[in-house]
């Protein structure tokens, strides 16, 4: 499974990556875009060899953090209309507070790290870069 | 003197006219160095802010960091990824 896809996220696909017999707590975290202000989608674009890189950094440090947890995420790049998955984070672990807590600490880490840039379209032909300044 | 390829990504690519290049400067030289060339040869990168985010060999790093022939300094836009 790729950690960047230019294809719909398979959740199916993303959690038999992570569960097991040893884990009992999955917990998922989904991020769809919004139809904010008329956008009617967002092109994702990446710096594909850092994201990798970076994803498989914040991955580490979640094991290193919650022992016997495992966590995979799918970002998705290029068009995504609005209601579509951009990413999918799934954590599995013993129990369900570190499931939480893993999941927690991957989206928030992606959200500062990784060399993922947006572009809103909207239904008026316009599109705009989003900033880090805002509240997405 | 270092050759560095130089990386553009989303807005910072519209401002230079490219995705990527490279750039020659003079050593000792660090990423700011190297950020002060891009503005000479790319002028469209004079609209970006006076100490951009840069990673250098895919990592993020401050600006004082030194370069080597055959770096790779990307030019990052506010991150705004998930």
């Amino acid at each position: 499974m790729m950690d960047l896809t230019r294809q719909r996220i398979d959740l199916a696909d993303l959690l038999a990556a992570v569960q097991s017999a040893e884990r009992g707590g999955t917990c998922v975290f989904l991020g769809t875009v919004r139809n904010d202000d008329d956008v009617t989608g967002i092109e994702y674009s990446a710096y594909d060899d850092m994201a990798l890189a970076e994803i498989e950094r914040i991955l580490a440090e979640a094991r290193d953090r919650w022992p016997g947890s495992r966590v995979m995420l799918q970002h998705r790049l290029g068009l995504i209309p609005v209601g579509e998955a951009s990413i999918a984070i799934a954590a599995a672990a013993p129990h369900r507070d570190a499931a939480f807590a893993a999941c927690r600490y991957v989206i928030e880490e992606v959200k500062k790290r990784l060399p993922i840039w947006k572009k809103e379209l909207r239904g008026d032909g316009s599109a705009t870069w989003v900033g880090v300044h805002d509240h997405r | 003197m270092a050759k560095v390829s130089v990386r553009f990504f989303a807005r910072y690519a519209e401002l230079a006219g490219c995705d990527s290049s490279a750039v020659t400067v003079s050593t000792p030289a660090t990423v700011h160095d190297v950020i002060a060339r891009i503005r000479e040869v790319f002028p469209g990168t004079q609209a970006m802010p006076a100490r951009p985010l840069a990673a250098l060999n895919r990592r993020q790093v401050k600006l004082d960091q030194l370069v080597r022939d055959g770096d790779e300094v990307a030019l990052l836009p506010p991150l705004s990824g998930g």
